[in-house]
């Protein structure tokens, strides 16, 4: 009796701390709708006004294409080291093995402030201006680590002897790599590119260092419309990027499950 | 063929530590250096090797109370994060339920949104037209607005909805590798559900536990947007201050110097971490 009891407490406080992670999201999408001037309560009918305004708004719409092709560049740059350095840290024994691996998962305890200080301070003793690929040089260094783990611990599940089995058919080993590693791998390459696509996507703090007004991403130009104060069309763009960014996580999984069932 | 094998993870391994290297290990050292630097009134960055700028962040109770500041938010975070999140972590690993994958994606769900729109949007809740006050104003339970807004809760509500998920992960993955005939076996021996709960899994819940706390702490302690969104002046933390000097005042040694103690703070807890672990670990081949 007193089991089921304590049972269905924690059932019922866990469902609350899903109320609690799920009510802002729950909000602005709501007020997103919401036709009053002022993007707050009470709600008083219901209309797609400031999408509208949304899709007419230019520097929106610009931001919106920097992130996005930020996004995509640093998730294929990011991968493209990332996957190797995995393979070397799964695959591999070699002296400072330890110590490089903490190295390069270091940027996940380092201060996003103190990222964005140091490379602009880089950049200021090379005597350069920011740019987009300041931008981009940044994100990749942000969004590395969270790389790295994805793919090592995908790795790790992949058994070494499919690759010697492919070594002694006769297969070289960028053959090897090319035809049994990577395919295995495609899910660790598929989530390391979502991960960092999406870290890169909501990234504000280093990229306020970092972004010059013509490379302004969607959060960095959200923060700047906050500062005045809260519009319906932030609550607007806010539930864009909400669809945006949930679907896209879940759209990859189902591709893969359909790709993966059709192997079989 | 040893030689061969010898430089392969070395060449594998170096876009990545190249990039690394330039583009995080040398832009470090710059800070270092530059926090030593002088600041010309001119607005000019002179080379030179002395403390004026740590002197400066030491002089009065103003930047130190900062720094207490960002300690005692991050400790905030970490003991709500705890509160918040030990009870759904054990609710997962506990559950029968045929969902409960998909329970753990959803709590989940919210990591990939926009944490800027999450934060910002406990403005709408919180607010003096926000959805709280709405509710108890209509209620007729208040008056006039209760105002919840840019204080130390405030900041603490946006901290927490971005630390939660990563405390909940940690603690539930230890509590997922605890062996599932311990509990059983406690009872059979006459502990009571509790008893067995406080002898045997929240003990060997911990290594998550401390895990989680670590990682909240350190990513607590670097924060810059939920002071800024939802925190009044009094509530700026370090990230805050570094923002303001480099950003705003161009004052770029004294930036560094501040970051640098930041870097300092955080290495500092996760050194003692290490250490520390390395004591349970002691304790735990003992026992």
């Amino acid at each position: 009796m007193f089991k089921i009891k304590g049972w269905s407490l924690i059932r019922f406080y866990t469902i609350l701390v899903y109320i609690w992670m799920f009510a802002p999201i729950a909000v602005v999408i709501l007020l997103s709708f919401n036709p009053q001037q002022f993007g707050t309560f009470p709600m008083e009918g219901f209309s797609f006004k400031w999408y509208g305004d949304l899709f007419h708004n230019t520097t929106i719409i610009m931001a919106f294409k920097n992130s996005m092709i930020l996004g995509s560049l640093t998730a294929i740059l990011t991968t493209a080291i990332g996957i190797p350095a995995a393979m070397a840290f799964i695959r591999y024994e070699f002296p400072g093995k330890n110590t490089l691996n903490t190295l390069l998962l270091a940027p996940i305890m380092i201060p996003e402030v103190v990222l964005g200080v140091s490379l602009l301070l880089f950049l200021r003793w090379l005597q350069q201006p920011k740019s987009f690929l300041l931008l981009l040089i940044g994100h990749c260094v942000l969004t590395l680590p969270y790389v790295l783990l994805v793919v090592q611990a995908r790795l790790v599940g992949i058994k070494r002897s499919y690759e010697e089995a492919s070594l002694t058919l006769g297969a070289g080993p960028f053959q090897t790599f090319r035809e049994v590693t990577l395919p295995l791998l495609t899910p660790a390459v598929m989530a390391g590119m979502l991960f960092s696509f999406s870290i890169s996507f909501d990234d504000v703090t280093a990229t306020l260092f970092w972004a010059t007004a013509q490379s302004q991403t969607v959060p960095v130009k959200i923060f700047a419309m906050l500062r005045n104060n809260i519009s319906p069309e932030i609550n607007a763009l806010g539930a864009v990027m909400i669809v945006l960014t949930v679907s896209i996580p879940l759209l990859a999984g189902y591709l893969a499950r359909r790709f993966s069932r059709r192997l079989e | 063929m040893t030689q061969e094998k010898s430089w392969k993870p070395w060449a594998l391994l170096s876009p990545a530590l190249t990039a690394v290297f330039f583009f995080l290990v040398v832009p470090t050292l710059f800070v270092i250096v530059y926090s030593f630097w002088l600041r010309a009134p001119t607005g000019q960055d002179i080379p030179a090797f002395q403390f004026s700028n740590y002197a400066k962040f030491f002089a009065d109770m103003f930047y130190p109370g900062l720094l207490i500041r960002t300690i005692r938010v991050a400790l905030e975070a970490v003991a709500l994060s705890l509160i918040m999140g030990y009870i759904p972590a054990y609710f997962f690993s506990q559950t029968k339920s045929k969902h409960k994958n998909m329970l753990i994606i959803l709590i989940l769900l919210p990591f990939w949104v926009s944490f800027i729109i999450r934060a910002m949007s406990w403005i709408n809740i919180l607010g003096d037209t926000g959805l709280i006050n709405y509710v108890l104003l209509k209620l007729h339970i208040i008056a006039n607005p209760i105002s919840m807004l840019y204080n130390e809760g405030s900041v603490l509500m946006g901290l927490v909805q971005f630390l939660l998920p990563f405390m909940i992960l940690n603690i539930y993955v230890s509590l997922e590798g605890i062996d599932k005939n311990l509990v059983p076996a406690a009872k059979s021996l006459g502990c009571t559900e509790w008893q067995a709960f406080k002898e045997v899994t929240l003990p060997l819940s911990l290594p998550g536990v401390s895990a989680g706390s670590l990682l909240v702490f350190v990513l607590a302690a670097g924060t810059y947007l939920p002071p800024m969104i939802l925190g009044g002046p009094q509530n700026a933390m370090m990230a805050n201050m570094v923002f303001k000097r480099v950003i705003g005042t161009l004052d770029w040694p004294f930036g560094s110097a501040i970051s640098v103690i930041l870097l300092v703070l955080i290495g500092l807890i996760v050194y003692a971490y290490n250490r520390y672990l390395g004591i349970s670990q002691i304790f735990k081949s003992l026992s």
